[in-house]
C-alpha cells in the first residue's frame, strides 16, 4: 500500500513522525482527508481531532487546538499550536486551550484576526461539548 | 605564618565549599540533560515554521504585506527583548547577553534612536538597571517556573504584541544565548519584529494551494511566529545557563581541590618545623645540664 512520511509537531515536541497511509485533518473549510499523492496545499486547522491511519487496521487520534498543514508532494506536516495524544487529552487540557485563546482575544490587534479568534473559540468551545458528551457515554 | 590552626580551618572551609561546587555540578549537569531534550525537541517546529513562512511571505509583497513583517515604515523607537537566568553563578552567562544587550542599547542611543528595554529573568535586570534604569520599561519574572514552557512564552509574546500594536515601538530584538555545546554558549541577539524571513530557504517545485487566503493564513501565522521565537529563546537559555553553570562549577571544583592539596602541604610542613624545632629545644637544653 502507498504510504508517505507524516509528521505531527506542536512547539514543545514532535508528536508523530512516520509512514502513514493517510490523515484526516480538521481544515477550517471542513474535513480533509490527505492521502499519498495529494495535490500540495498549505491550510489553517481548527481545533479538532486528528486521525492518522498508520495501516488498513491501525488508526491514532490526537487533539489539536488549531495550526496548521502543508502536504507537498512527498510529506505531510502539522503545525499544531496544541497538541495531545487524545488518551491525555481531558477538560482541564480544554479550558487551557480555551484560556489561552482567551487572552489572545483580549489583544488582539485587528478585526480579522479577532473574528478568527472569536470563532476558534467557538469551536473549541463545541469540541470540549462533544467531548465531554463523548465521554460520558 | 598561620598558625596551625588557621590552616586547619581553612582547609575545612575549603573542602565545604568544594562539596558544594561539585553537588552544583551534578545538579546542573542533570538539569542541562533536561533542558537540552526540550530545546532540540522545540527545533523542529521553529524550522518548519520558517520554511512556510518564508514561502507564503515570498508571494506577499508591497503595501498588503502585514506589520509584523512589513514594519511600522520608521525605525525610531526601538524594543529590546533581554533574556537572562534568575540565578547567577554561571560563569559569564548572564553577563555576556547583558553585554551583548547594552552594546546594542549604546550604539542605538548614539544613532539618536529611542530604546526600550523588557528584561526576562533577575539577573540581567540587576545588570542592565544600572545603566539603563530609566529605558527598562518592564521585567518579568519567571523564578516561579520550575520548567519553562510554551505558556510562559505566549504570556511574553502577547505582552510583546500589544506594546506592537499600540504603537509603543517599531522595531524588536531578542537577546539570548544560544546552546551550542556545553563549553560554548553564543550570545544571540534577532529581529523579531518586523520578521525576518530567511531568504534561499525557496522550493521551486511545490506551487502551494492555500485553504483560505495566503494573506489570512499569514496574518493568523504570524503572531504564532513570534511566541515559538521566545520560546526558542527561552528554551536555548535554559539549556545554555545550566551548560554555563557545568562548566564555571566543574572548574571551581578543581580549584578548590587544588587549594586544599597546597593548603595541606603547608600545614604538613609547618606542623614537622615545629616539632623539629622543640626537639632542637629539648636536646640543646639537655646538653646545658
Amino acid at each position: 500500500m502507498a504510504t508517505f512520511k507524516f509528521e505531527l509537531v506542536s512547539p514543545e515536541r514532535i508528536l508523530f513522525s512516520g509512514e502513514i497511509i493517510s490523515v484526516i485533518v480538521p481544515s477550517v473549510e471542513g474535513e480533509m482527508t490527505v492521502l499519498p499523492g495529494h495535490v500540495p496545499i498549505v491550510a489553517a486547522l481548527k481545533p479538532g481531532v486528528v486521525l492518522v491511519q498508520t495501516s488498513a487496521e491501525n488508526g491514532k487520534e490526537f487533539f489539536v487546538g488549531g495550526g496548521l498543514v502543508e502536504v507537498n508532494q512527498t510529506s505531510v506536516t502539522i503545525l499544531a499550536e496544541r497538541a495531545n495524544f487524545i488518551e491525555d487529552v481531558n477538560s482541564d487540557v480544554l479550558d487551557a486551550a480555551i484560556l489561552s485563546v482567551e487572552t489572545r482575544l483580549a489583544a488582539a490587534p485587528s478585526e480579522v484576526e479577532e473574528r478568527r479568534l472569536r470563532e476558534m473559540l467557538v469551536q473549541l468551545e463545541e469540541f470540549k461539548h462533544v467531548f465531554e458528551q463523548r465521554k460520558a457515554a | 605564618m598561620p598558625s596551625l590552626k588557621d590552616l586547619r580551618n581553612r582547609i575545612a572551609s575549603v573542602k565545604a565549599t568544594q562539596k558544594i561546587t561539585k553537588a552544583m555540578q551534578m545538579v546542573a549537569a542533570a538539569k542541562l540533560r533536561r533542558a537540552q531534550t526540550a530545546a532540540e525537541a522545540a527545533r523542529p517546529y521553529a524550522e518548519r515554521m520558517e520554511t512556510v513562512l518564508a514561502s507564503l511571505a515570498s508571494g506577499i509583497s508591497g503595501s498588503s504585506a502585514p506589520r509584523l513583517i512589513a514594519g511600522t515604515g520608521s525605525d525610531k523607537v526601538h524594543l529590546l527583548l533581554v533574556l537572562t537566568a534568575e540565578r547567577g553563578l554561571c560563569g559569564a552567562f548572564n553577563s555576556s547577553i547583558s553585554r551583548l544587550a547594552r552594546d546594542k542599547a549604546l550604539a542605538l542611543k548614539a544613532e539618536g534612536k529611542t530604546v526600550k528595554i523588557i528584561c526576562v529573568g533577575k539577573k540581567g535586570y540587576d545588570i542592565l538597571r544600572r545603566q539603563f534604569a530609566n529605558d527598562i520599561i518592564e521585567f518579568i519574572d519567571l523564578r516561579e517556573f520550575k520548567q519553562v514552557g510554551f505558556v510562559n512564552a505566549e504570556a511574553i509574546a502577547q505582552n510583546v504584541l500589544a506594546r506592537f500594536n499600540n504603537g509603543e515601538f517599531d522595531v524588536a530584538t531578542l537577546f539570548f544565548s544560544r546552546f551550542r555545546s556545553v563549553i560554548a554558549q553564543i550570545p544571540t541577539a534577532q529581529r523579531i519584529i518586523p520578521a525576518e524571513i530567511p531568504e534561499g530557504t525557496q522550493q521551486t517545485d511545490a506551487v502551494y494551494d492555500y485553504e483560505p487566503e495566503e494573506g489570512e493564513i499569514l496574518e493568523a501565522l504570524l503572531p504564532r511566529n513570534l511566541t515559538v521565537q521566545v520560546l526558542r529563546g527561552l528554551l536555548e537559555n535554559a539549556a545554555s545557563e545550566q551548560g554555563a553553570r557545568m562548566s564555571a562549577m566543574d572548574s571551581a571544583t578543581r580549584n578548590a581541590g587544588e587549594m586544599i592539596k597546597k593548603q595541606t602541604q603547608l600545614y604538613n610542613r609547618s606542623r614537622q618545623a615545629m616539632i623539629t624545632k622543640e626537639l632542637i629545644e629539648i636536646i640543646s637544653g639537655a646538653e646545658a645540664l
